[in-house]
């Protein structure tokens, strides 16, 4: 019998095609004589346009058309919500009015990219500009924010104010952490084709059911006249899944042109075009008794988004439950800037969250002589105290014991700058990771042809996380087959439909639906070969066969044997189920979150206000782990990302225009191998099967949060500099500095 | 599609007639500063002269330097064990520089020539005077984090990003330049201008001269010389602040010494008058500090790069101590 591989390092089943260039991601989708779509985008933040001069670059060879507010196709513009996803409330190339800076105001179409790009370069386009605000400092009035994607944004619990007042010891510190942006691999793609009044978009998505509906709503289409495709995802992260205006001009000017439109976004179009994480100012006040209990706890936000968009930054939230406290107040205010509108990046809300109460919690420590990780072992929330609920399984404390230990924590001394080697002070910092488990419908269909051919399909997508390898798993187990040998389709929307990979919730959705599609097709060959007559096992009862290596056989004669193909040819037609699984009344019962613990090592040369990361260890409860390898590669991912995070990224903008300034891969640092040590991770494993039946919940987004916090505090421990601004550069540490040259 | 014609060149003559005739012509190398610009619309050459198949890609070793032929790549120099060992700072400087991939590519003269790295100059939406001459600085109060404090001027505040040439500044190199009246020596600290009310001109190379080569001198101080770079990430990114120096000691004293400062300034900056208050003098943390406010005494911060100053001097500090060591 093929043993089970779920719960095992199994290799990538698409890993092959990656490497050989035979996976084809959005823009590799080959369309006859498509016209090469180039955008232009606004260089004015706010204003009008007055003009558009397009004679030279329509004189240039090859270009066939320019689509502007004068000749687009009329959408209209669409409010954002889960069901139909568009990110920002505006119908694109509609009218004359500038929201931001990189809205785009016109799209160049041609025979050749080079001949749209030389287009867009000489299109003349004169603004009306006002002066724009860019930044959360440019503004003095905010919006109180009451929800966040059915969260209450302004919470209480108790008397706060009160208890802070009256606390032995307390913390009050304003933290901040800049825009940043996503920057996949891969830049987002559409290319687009009409045939007659049907629509087929090949899309760099995560979520091709979510742009799906948006272009339904956009050209007021039913779902049969869409198709949204995208097989492969070079990285997403939050900016390919809410839909963007790109998706829908490639649709417009393929109408326009009665032409398959290819539309591909320049590096910097990324920084301007599907989102950011938008900034925080966050004013962290905690209150606690002389032996470490917490009674109080404000997180007072103040985030930014959009004039024409809602997304933000909802950084407050993970103090309602992170620590137990009897008395809580958070809130959310925003700014609307003259910006392109946020979006969801890597753990919104509790990646810049972890940073701001972790480091607080680590300053709280520190006023009381406390240990920082006795401090969050003391203060463990043995329920949710946000909703009161049991947590369906939490083993957190596990997470600070085995981290602790396997690191050496108790070697710290917990003096700032009182750990030294080879000239450089060591810091070592500790801060609590989470992220919710979230889940939500899925379907999957399997189908087994008389040839043996095995399909395994949904709607879900593989952005590099390794969706085509863990439900190959899944459905291989499930079936008793080799789990290489199923064909695997994704990323259509023409497929059992499947949810947004966001929220870390495609596993936890997609498997269960996954392993109830192959149950159903495994009983309805059961059903043929026990029932059919003629067949090898005709008349044997249930009990009395077993699945194993692909074959059905009768316990007490193994001869008497059937291959699925076999079935399938008795059946004379394929074997084919939909299987379907959601969430039920545990989501009212327990709350679901998952947990980890990020310890980290800097080495700071104090001369030259210069850290390195030396050390970083992360130790996660995330349930059931189904593909260690790929669950270990995505938390490795998570904590580069949070190295990053916390030293170097940044999206700046000129403080006059509001347009970003670092563009480029050049100008946004993002961590270099050598700026990554070895990263160590551990998975705690208990099930949890409250959660769904497979026990795993979801492991995208949990490797980031905690990661900065833990970093600062480890940069304060070695450098006694305490930076509340993210990055931590040289400057900032400079300022700190107690002697200057 | 922007056309522009592509001519290999089989002479170093030859090369020159073809760029010299056409004020928008361009020599092209490794191509690692041209062709990114180029994809950007800042340079629009008519025409692209290709010299990688000139035989320029030596490095002689001779009793009293190197001559390193314009086109040696900066991985072959860098690796080179007479460089390595006998002017380290080079060497050092130029693995500190850009990716494996990238030095692979680019060559020595070209790396001479390298453009600045402000965002200002290197989009075309914003003024600037370096690119369209007398269309203003949005850089002056722009985000000007990684702009130079030293040697700048109204017109311009932007940075030599290189490490390659400030090393050479060190080292006392010499350009080889070859032009209509034949071959020139020039001075490297003399190829290099400030930006003044023209920071369009970089160099003192006329249009259509080429660099065919680079000689370094041997010395005791370039034996004891080193390179030291500090910015943001570990690798793959240009310097916030960067050092070459070079300490010959002699009784305790300084008995010679070479020091230059990258990532600071409009050109490759060599301190001199750092360096006369160091001959001489008792090599310590004291005379360091002193020695690193004199070569910072001039220099004029903006809003965001304040902090380059405190920390160019802390890394001039490092660098000689290292360098004294």
């Amino acid at each position: 019998m093929s043993a089970p591989v779920v719960g095992t390092p199994f290799d990538r089943v698409d890993g092959r095609a990656k490497v050989t260039g035979e996976a084809r991601y959005a823009a590799d989708a080959r369309e006859a004589e498509p016209l090469y779509a180039v955008l232009v985008q606004s260089t004015v933040a706010r204003g009008r346009i007055r003009a558009i001069d397009e004679s030279a670059a329509r004189a240039v060879p090859g270009v066939v058309e320019i689509m502007t507010s004068r000749n687009a196709p009329r959408v209209s513009a669409i409010d954002f919500s889960f069901e139909v996803p568009s990110s920002e409330q505006l119908a694109p190339l509609q009218d004359d009015q500038i929201h931001y800076d990189g809205q785009h105001v016109a799209v160049v179409l041609a025979r050749t990219f080079e001949a749209a790009r030389e287009g867009a370069a000489l299109l003349r386009i004169d603004y009306d500009g006002v002066p724009a605000r860019s930044r959360v400092a440019d503004v003095s009035g905010f919006e109180t924010i009451t929800q966040f994607f059915g969260r209450d944004a302004q919470q209480r619990r108790g008397d706060p104010e009160r208890a802070y007042e009256t606390s032995a010891v307390t913390i009050d510190a304003t933290y901040r952490t800049p825009e940043e942006t996503h920057n996949p691999l891969e830049p987002s793609a559409t290319i687009a084709r009409w045939d007659g009044d049907e629509l087929v978009v090949h899309d760099a998505t995560q979520w091709v059911n979510g742009a799906r509906s948006t272009l339904m709503a956009a050209f007021e289409l039913d779902e049969t006249k869409v198709r949204v495709v995208s097989p492969f995802v070079g990285g997403g992260f939050g900016c390919k899944g809410f839909s963007w205006p790109h998706t829908q001009i490639a649709a417009m000017a393929a109408r326009l042109t009665g032409r398959p439109v290819r539309l591909v976004l320049a590096r910097e179009q990324m920084f301007t075009s599907c989102g950011h994480r938008s900034e925080t100012e966050q004013r962290l006040r905690l209150g606690a008794a002389s032996d470490g209990t917490l009674k109080a706890v404000l997180h007072d936000v103040v985030t930014a988004t959009s004039r024409v968009g809602t997304f933000l930054e909802p950084a407050g939230l993970v103090s309602t439950f992170l620590v137990a406290c009897p008395n809580v107040a958070v809130t959310h205010r925003t700014a609307r800037l003259d910006i392109p509108t946020p979006t969801a990046m890597r753990a919104p809300g509790e990646a810049t969250g972890t940073y701001a109460l972790g480091c607080a919690l680590d300053e709280l420590a520190e006023q009381l002589g406390l240990d920082p990780l006795e401090l969050l072992r003391r203060n463990h929330a043995d329920i949710d105290g946000e909703s009161g609920r049991p947590y369906s399984s939490k083993h957190l404390l596990e997470c600070f014991a085995r981290g602790a230990e396997r690191f050496g924590w108790d070697r710290r001394t917990a003096a700032p700058r009182s750990m030294r080697e080879n000239g450089e002070y060591v810091g070592w910092g500790v801060a609590t990771a989470t992220y919710p488990a979230l889940r939500a419908p899925a379907q999957a269909r399997v189908t087994i042809d008389q040839d043996g051919r095995i399909e395994l399909a949904s709607a879900t997508h593989d952005l590099g996380t390794g969706m085509y390898t863990i439900i190959a798993q899944v459905a291989g187990d499930a079936l008793g087959v080799d789990a290489r040998g199923i064909v695997v389709r994704l990323g259509d929307s023409a497929l059992p439909p499947a949810p947004v990979a966001g929220g870390s919730m495609s596993t936890a959705s997609v498997a269960p639906a996954v392993q109830d599609a192959a149950a159903r097709v495994r009983d309805r060959a059961l059903e043929i070969a026990l029932g059919t007559a003629g067949s090898p096992l005709h008349g044997l009862r249930r009990e009395q066969v077993a699945f194993a290596d692909g074959r059905l056989r009768a316990n007490d004669d193994p001869s008497r044997a059937l291959s699925y193909a076999q079935i399938a040819q008795l059946a004379g037609r394929p074997l084919e189920a939909v299987g379907g699984a959601a969430p039920g009344e545990e989501e009212q019962q327990y709350a679901l979150q998952s947990f980890g613990a990020q310890f980290c090592e800097v080495r700071y040369d104090e001369e030259l206000a210069r850290v390195r990361v030396t050390r970083a260890l992360g130790v996660y409860d995330c349930g059931r782990v189904l593909n260690p390898k790929t669950a270990r590669s995505q938390m490795i991912g998570g904590i580069v990302w949070g190295i990053g995070m916390a030293f170097l990224e940044e999206t700046v903008r000129d403080p006059r225009s509001g347009a970003v300034v670092t563009n480029n891969l050049a100008d946004y640092h993002l961590p270099v191998n050598a700026d990554v040590p070895a990263i160590d991770v551990l998975f705690v494993e208990k099930p949890d099967l409250i959660f769904n039946p497979l026990g795993a919940r979801g492991m995208g987004e949990i490797g980031i949060t905690g990661v900065a916090a833990a970093l600062a505090n480890a940069v304060y421990h070695a450098s006694g500099v305490r930076v509340r601004d993210l990055p931590i550069t040289s400057e900032k540490l400079l300022a700190g500095a107690p002697v200057r040259v | 599609m922007r056309r522009f014609a592509y001519v290999q060149a089989d002479s170093a003559e030859g090369a020159r007639e073809l760029v010299r005739d056409d004020p928008q012509a361009r020599f092209y190398a490794g191509g690692t500063t041209l062709v990114d610009l180029m994809k950007g619309g800042v340079e629009v050459p008519s025409r692209i002269v290709d010299i990688s198949r000139l035989p320029l890609a030596g490095i002689a070793v001779r009793p009293d330097g190197v001559r390193i032929g314009a086109l040696a790549r900066n991985s072959d120099v860098a690796y080179d064990q007479t460089i390595a060992t006998r002017l380290p700072a080079l060497s050092q400087a130029l693995l500190s520089g850009a990716s494996g991939q990238i030095r692979n590519a680019a060559t020595v003269g070209g790396n001479l020539l390298q453009r600045t790295r402000c965002s200002y100059f290197r989009e075309t939406r914003w003024r600037c005077n370096k690119r369209e001459p007398g269309s203003g600085c949005d850089a002056l109060d722009g985000y000007n984090r990684a702009h130079a404090v030293l040697g700048t001027s109204e017109s311009c505040i932007a940075t030599y990003p290189g490490d390659m040439a400030v090393a050479l500044v060190a080292l006392s190199a010499k350009v080889v330049v070859e032009g209509d009246g034949g071959e020139r020596r020039v001075p490297i600290e003399d190829f290099y201008v400030l930006p003044g009310a023209q920071p369009e001109r970089e160099t003192t190379l006329a249009h259509g001269e080429l660099v065919t080569a680079v000689e370094v001198p041997f010395a005791a101080v370039h034996e004891r010389s080193h390179y030291r770079k500090v910015r943001d990430r570990a690798s793959y990114e240009f310097a916030l602040v960067s050092v070459a120096c070079g300490v010959v000691l002699q009784n305790g004293r300084i008995h010679d010494v070479r020091l230059a400062l990258g990532g600071i300034a409009t050109i490759p900056w060599r301190a001199h008058e750092a360096e006369a208050l160091l001959l001489g003098a008792t090599a310590s943390d004291e005379t360091f500090v002193q020695a690193a406010r004199t070569a910072l005494a001039g220099a004029r911060p903006r809003r965001d790069n304040a902090f380059k100053v405190e920390l160019a001097q802390r890394t001039v500090v490092r660098a000689l101590r290292e360098a004294a060591a």
